[in-house]
């Protein structure tokens, strides 16, 4: 295998799109045919020996290149895009759309990655190390052909929306996984070996949930079937069986109804519902205070207010929430 | 303006009985001229197909039901958008383009007139504003009338005049072409979820069937004398077995008489008619009605049609037969909008896959085209494809060469996984007849534009005529291998849109200076009919009457059709 | 003397009211009184005349935080370079002005390479989402009038912000087949709090904040008569929701409403996409649509031709010189805090009260430009502020309403004296950066 290696040499004001950082684009060009490739900034087009050294040369054909790149690649967009095969490892973290349409290869990235990675994957090998951010293997909006076949591993947690529209392929997460988890999916596996937040398999047609943690609140419209031994990573464990989502079409094979199901571990069952309480944003009764006295001979305007409680305090408040906050003020 | 000598083509002009002829066509002040001065611009187009611009009778490319359509697919423009250009806007869309997209391509394909198929009244306004925006190409658009509060009540009480009355008037207000009625009385009985299949199902609450409505239409049509006749979708579109449903809807038509001064001969034409001619009592025993159904168009004169083929690609059906696309979202289960309009229509659209590896879409595709290789008549049977319905319009270079190439037809049919399946339940297999270049240019250019009443200003190369004309580098006598007729249809060498060069070599150089197509029928005063459109207005539609009327300026370059129908 | 001008659009919500009697002074140049409008529409007209708060000329920020007056041509010439010099200017809004305006500003941002959204990214961005992945079964408002007996309100408070939806559409019109008004229709609000729109519901259902969704997939397995988990469903008990189930299915025809208690609440436009499968899901049964509460009165306008002209109705993205769309990544709030964005232009909306302060912050950090006709959150913290005439009161243009149908506002008095309208700024924009780009 030929190795080419990108390291970077600069990081750029705003964010690379790099969809050429990819076996197939890197076959058969040496060093310097690589460095003249495309790297896009906005509006604006550029080159990849703009902003990384290349050392190397690529294979004959993409299986045959393996791709290195190291440096601060934390707003690198893109890289592995419609990749067939080959390899690219790398060393940091990345940004969205990693492994985008993927179809073959391997990519291996050792440190986290943004949103959207592994969009629309049919096949290969996507490894992350660190965290996945949202919309990992899903499906491109309005398609609902998500990801058909290939495998996604994040070592770490992975974010909302994970696996929308799957249809096939597995993907498993090290840790624990946010909202939204398998929505509208119609095949494929996802395996979570945390603990999952919530509307687990929401709207499921086909397809098989593995949570070995928790699964904070599962959706009303799965149903409990009993408890069953179900092997995973080649051993038989003893997982609850949920069947569902009950509210979603579902097809038939020679007159049974085929669900979408989940398997919880039977160590970490689904608990009491706990209260999901979204982020609150108020002020305590000293802040308040404060704010009373700073602006107590004035008429400040609700931004003036949004805007000294979003430096003093932190707090993110709503421009109604501070009217109402006024009207109390003045009362 | 420019003069222009387009010298050496093989010509094949209907309207002056050219059939690949070897003649120049001269191009004077935007029209076409019997000669010019030395200081014309010389094309050369030896060896090459010169015809009229063509002219696009039924196609769903502005308004509120395709912008839907563009906006709740952003998947269909995923990997194909084509970025700006030097004279061009990007564009982007596979089935459903954007409209800068619409207008160049139809443009490179040598369309240079294209009727908007349905216009729901109350969004009109959203129509024109559409087409405003879609580059070069002259438009007009058909209000729908089928399943229209109005309509109902008068024809249920035989008031012609009151019917002709508010069909002038709603031609002016939403500045409309043509009386177009799609599922009559069906779509208004979707209101409540429900449907008319046959016609005589009689529409809820109405009591007026849709043999009723189209029999109303018809003579009211006939009666106002209007360029185009009524341009139907018929009841129980899709459905195995509705051959029967068109044919008592054709029958309607017989032997009746056409009425008008654009040289217009038939009283109906029927749309998409592929989707139309279906045997069988469901999917299994789904079979090929082609045969029945242009038996029928070939004996009674009076009737146009078009083909609506299916391309066999993954499309969007978008209609305002707003029960079908229900019904077709619960056989594919993929994601359905539906729009109900108060008082006028209804309307839907759902994404669909053309498997050819599916049975039922490979006879499909093959219904296509047998009613085009059985018609007797090309002047008088017109390729389309529904777009976006049975395909995008951009494919219609591939239905020319699959009417052009027999070869073309059989490869098809022997690569299709049920291919015995297709074959027994079509008669494309043992149809060996090859469309000439001549009946080509019958069924794009010259029949629609006469279908249309437009036949003295467009599909054709007569003196006077606007000068829309396009260069393809084609010759009929030297194609070895089918796909020259693909290659050279989808990118002509060079099209002239009144007299202005707006293609050259396949490339887009100018946007031209499109127009806007409408009809003004004038009547006769009639008071009734403004109380009633001031009272429904008042008591059930959500807008003011006053806010309703399509204002000028959202028709900048208007081409008023004038008739006299007092 | 006075003048009297009827059939007026009203510039306010997504209702576009269109029946307003509008009475300005005989020189047509002051509104003297509104009639039908509800408070804040006639508000909007009356508070437009009142020059004396009206700023009439641009005004560019100083380095001691004080703006000064510029001329017209000035703001144009800051506008132009500031587009045709950044490498990802993102220009927002939109939503406030007509059609006419729009189009013209999405040339100058295909010709610049830039962003263009509307305020659907903090609204109903999520709706939109949502019908891209499931569709949506609608009808115009006029159907809701003529035919509807079973009327939802999820996650909306019409009676505050949509004020005359109840009367002119949703609940007391007598329609065509709805002569009986009110009397026939059984009205469901799903709200977590008890507000006025609720006082008035046959059924309020208090949802546990945060859990629309699972109450929504429960409400579709319900109408199946599926079996449900658990004695409360996401804080109604589970009778309640069959109950309340049997009603919109024993309906003849239905119609939900929902806003931003559903489309930015946890889930956000996965909450949408099951509200509208449940509304699929009830046509197995009977007759149901959804329409969406739009806000701005224009923002459904924006999203049209977005759509005809790029393909996609809000947060499209134009730098790569075709056209791309992703929410989550070409949006406008995820831009500003991603810090992917070098310079700003807004148009017809206030991020600056709307956007989180992450994102404000950024906007004051940036190059940036304000048209707005009045001194906003968002012109207090952009470079160059430029008013221009208010559209639907000043000056005409297509706006289109919460279901899609297009009316077209009228100019109802003029407008200050040299003021200019957004198309007129914008095409002297369009002007200069063609020119730049020449060069």
């Amino acid at each position: 295998m030929n190795i080419v290696k990108l390291t970077l040499t600069k990081v750029s004001d705003l964010y690379l799109e790099a969809e050429n950082i990819s076996p197939d684009h890197f076959a058969g060009k040496t060093a310097q045919q690589i460095g003249e490739l495309h790297v896009h900034l906005g509006n604006q087009t550029e080159k990849i020996s703009d902003y990384f050294s290349v050392e190397g040369k690529g294979g004959a054909t993409a299986a045959d290149t393996k791709i290195i790149v190291s440096g601060a690649t934390d707003k690198v967009k893109y890289i592995g895009m419609k990749m067939t095969a080959g390899e690219i490892e790398v060393l940091g973290n990345t940004d969205m759309y990693t492994a985008g349409w993927m179809a073959g290869g391997k990519i291996h990235v050792k440190g986290n990655v943004d949103s959207f990675c592994a969009i629309g994957m049919t096949g290969g090998e996507f490894i992350v190390d660190g965290n996945a951010k949202n919309y990992l293997g899903a499906s491109y909006r309005g398609d609902w052909r998500g990801m058909m076949g290939g495998k996604i591993t994040v070592k770490g947690n992975a974010g909302s929306d994970t696996a929308t529209f799957m249809n096939g392929g597995t993907i498993d997460i090290g840790g624990n996984v946010d909202v939204h988890l398998a929505t509208h999916a119609e095949g494929g596996k996802v395996i979570v070996r945390g603990n999952a937040k919530g509307r687990v398999g929401g709207q499921m047609v086909k397809g098989d949930i593995f949570v070995l943690g928790q699964v904070e609140r599962m959706m009303p419209t799965y149903i409990y079937k009993g408890d069953e031994e179900v092997e995973l990573d080649g051993k038989k464990q003893m997982f609850q069986v949920w069947i569902g989502d009950m509210g979603e079409r579902h097809g038939k094979r020679k007159g049974e109804i085929i669900y979408g199901k989940i398997y919880v571990s039977s160590e970490g069952a689904a608990e009491a519902p706990v209260a999901r309480t979204e982020r609150k944003k108020k002020l305590t009764d000293k802040q308040l205070d404060q704010v009373k006295t700073i602006f107590k001979d004035q008429e400040p305007t609700v931004q003036q207010i949004r805007t000294y409680i979003y430096d003093t305090f932190d707090i993110d408040m709503k421009p109604m929430q501070i009217s109402r906050l006024i009207d109390g003020i003045k009362r | 303006m420019s003069e222009y000598i387009i010298k050496n083509g093989k010509v094949y002009d209907p309207k002056t009985g050219l059939k690949g002829d070897v003649s120049d066509v001269c191009i004077k002040d935007g029209k076409i001229a019997d000669k010019v001065s030395s200081k014309a611009k010389v094309i050369d187009a030896k060896g090459k197909t010169v015809m009229a611009g063509a002219v696009e009778i039924h196609a769903h490319v502005a308004g509120p039901k395709v912008n839907e359509g563009r906006n709740y697919r952003p998947e269909d423009k995923l990997f194909t958008y084509k970025p700006t250009g030097k004279h061009t806007r990007m564009a982007g869309g596979f089935s459903i383009p954007t409209t800068f997209k619409t207008g160049y391509e139809y443009a490179r394909m040598g369309y240079t007139t294209v009727m908007e198929a349905a216009m729901p009244p109350l969004y009109a306004r959203h129509v024109h504003e559409e087409i405003k925006d879609t580059p070069i190409i002259d438009e007009g658009a058909f209000p729908v009338f089928g399943n229209n509060w109005f309509v109902f009540e008068y024809l249920k009480n035989n008031e012609m005049d009151n019917v002709c009355a508010y069909i002038s008037w709603l031609l002016k207000t939403t500045k409309g072409y043509a009386i177009k009625i799609v599922n009559p009385g069906g779509s208004e009985a979707w209101g409540w979820g429900e449907n008319c299949t046959t016609v005589n199902d009689p529409v809820p609450y109405f009591d007026i069937t849709p043999a009723e409505i189209v029999k109303g239409l018809l003579t009211a049509n006939e009666q106002l004398g209007l360029p185009h006749s009524i341009h139907i979708h018929s009841n129980n579109l899709g459905n195995p077995g509705n051959i029967e449903t068109t044919l008592a809807t054709l029958k309607i038509a017989e032997g009746v008489r056409p009425n008008n001064k654009f040289g217009r001969e038939q009283v109906l034409h029927h749309t998409h008619v592929q989707f139309h001619s279906y045997k069988g009592d469901s999917w299994g025993t789904f079979e090929s009605g082609a045969k029945e159904i242009a038996d029928y168009f070939n004996k009674n004169k009076n009737m146009t049609m078009d083909l609506g083929c299916v391309t066999l690609d993954e499309t969007t059906t978008m209609t305002a037969d707003g029960p079908f696309e229900h019904h077709l979202t619960s056989l594919n289960h993929l994601k359905w909008a539906n729009v109900d309009v108060e008082l006028e229509t209804s309307s839907g659209i759902v994404p669909y896959v053309y498997d050819p590896n599916i049975k039922v879409c490979a006879i499909q595709w093959a219904i296509g085209l047998e009613l085009g290789l059985l018609a007797k008549d090309p002047m008088r049977t017109f390729i389309t494809t529904d777009h976006p319905n049975a395909g995008p319009f951009t494919r219609y270079p591939r239905i020319m060469k699959w009417l052009m190439s027999d070869k073309s037809r059989q490869d098809m049919l022997k690569g299709f996984k049920h291919s015995d399946k297709v074959i027994a339940a079509t008669n494309l297999a043992s149809l060996d007849r090859e469309l000439t270049m001549f009946e080509i240019a019958q069924m794009t250019r010259a029949g629609p534009a006469k279908s249309l009443g437009l036949y003295d200003i467009f599909g054709g190369l007569a003196k006077g005529m606007d000068a829309d004309v396009a260069i393809f580098d084609i010759d009929e006598d030297k194609i070895k291998d089918p796909e020259q007729i693909e290659k050279a249809f989808t990118a002509a060498d060079c099209v002239f849109k009144s007299g202005t060069m707006v293609v050259e070599n396949g490339e887009i150089i100018s946007s031209g200076n499109k127009r806007t197509l409408w009809v003004d029928a004038k009547v006769p005063e009639n008071k009734q009919v403004e109380r009633d459109v001031q009272m429904k207005f008042l008591k059930f539609y959500s807008m003011t009457l006053n806010n309703y009327e399509v204002s000028n300026h959202y028709v900048p370059n208007p081409y008023v059709i004038e008739v006299d129908s007092n | 003397m006075s003048k009297t001008v009827t059939d007026v659009i009203c510039p306010f919500c997504g209702t576009l009211c269109d029946d307003l009697v509008v009475i300005t002074d005989d020189e047509g140049k002051k509104i003297l009184n509104v009639e039908n409008a509800c408070a804040i529409g006639a508000e909007k007209f009356l508070h437009s005349s009142d020059l004396s708060h009206r700023v009439t000329r641009p005004r560019k920020l100083q380095e001691d935080g004080s703006f000064k007056e510029i001329t017209y041509d000035e703001a144009i010439e800051y506008t132009a370079q500031m587009l045709v010099n950044a490498k990802k200017p993102s220009m927002y809004g939109w939503s406030s002005t007509n059609c006419e305006a729009q189009s013209v500003g999405h040339e100058i941002a295909e010709i610049c390479g830039a962003l263009v959204d509307n305020t659907a990214a903090v609204c109903h961005g999520t709706t939109l989402v949502a019908v891209q992945n499931v569709g949506i079964p609608s009808c115009t408002l006029g159907e809701v009038k003529n035919r509807a007996d079973r009327i939802v309100f999820w996650g909306c408070n019409p009676a505050h912000a949509h004020p005359r939806h109840m009367s002119r559409y949703s609940i007391f019109p007598r329609g065509y087949f709805t002569g009986k008004g009110h009397k026939q229709r059984k009205i469901i609000v799903v709200d977590p709090r008890p507000t006025d729109t609720a006082s008035i519901a046959d059924v309020h259902l208090q949802v546990e904040q945060g859990y629309d969704y699972e109450l929504l997939q429960a409400f579709r397995a319900a109408v199946r008569g599926q079996e449900i988990t658990g004695d409360i469903i996401a804080g109604v008990p589970k009778e309640k929701v069959y109950e309340a189930a049997e009603i919109l299915r024993s309906g003849r025809f239905g119609v939900i409403f929902f806003g931003m208690g559903v489309t930015q609440s946890l889930g956000k436009d996965h909450n949408i996409d099951a509200a509208i499968m449940l509304t699929k899901d009830l046509n197995d049964y009977t007759k149901f649509s959804i329409i969406a509460m739009r806000g701005h009165y224009n923002v459904t306008g924006s999203g049209q031709v977005l759509g005809w002209q790029f393909g996609f109705p809000y947060a499209v993205d134009l730098t790569r010189g075709f056209a791309r769309y992703n929410p989550g990544e070409t949006g406008t709030i995820e831009v500003l805090k991603r810090k992917e964005i070098d310079a700003m232009f807004v148009l017809g909306s206030d991020p600056g009260a709307h956007f989180p302060m992450q994102c404000v912050k950024e906007i004051s950090n940036l190059p940036s430009v304000a048209i707005d006709p009045h001194i906003t959150p968002t012109t207090e913290i952009c470079k160059v502020h430029v008013p221009v005439a208010f559209v639907a009161i000043e000056v005409g243009g297509n706006c289109y309403r919460m279901d899609n149908v297009p009316i077209e506002a009228k100019k109802v008095v003029e407008p200050p004296e040299g003021m200019m309208t957004d198309t007129e700024f914008l095409k002297g924009v369009l002007k200069r950066v063609k020119e730049l780009k020449e060069n």
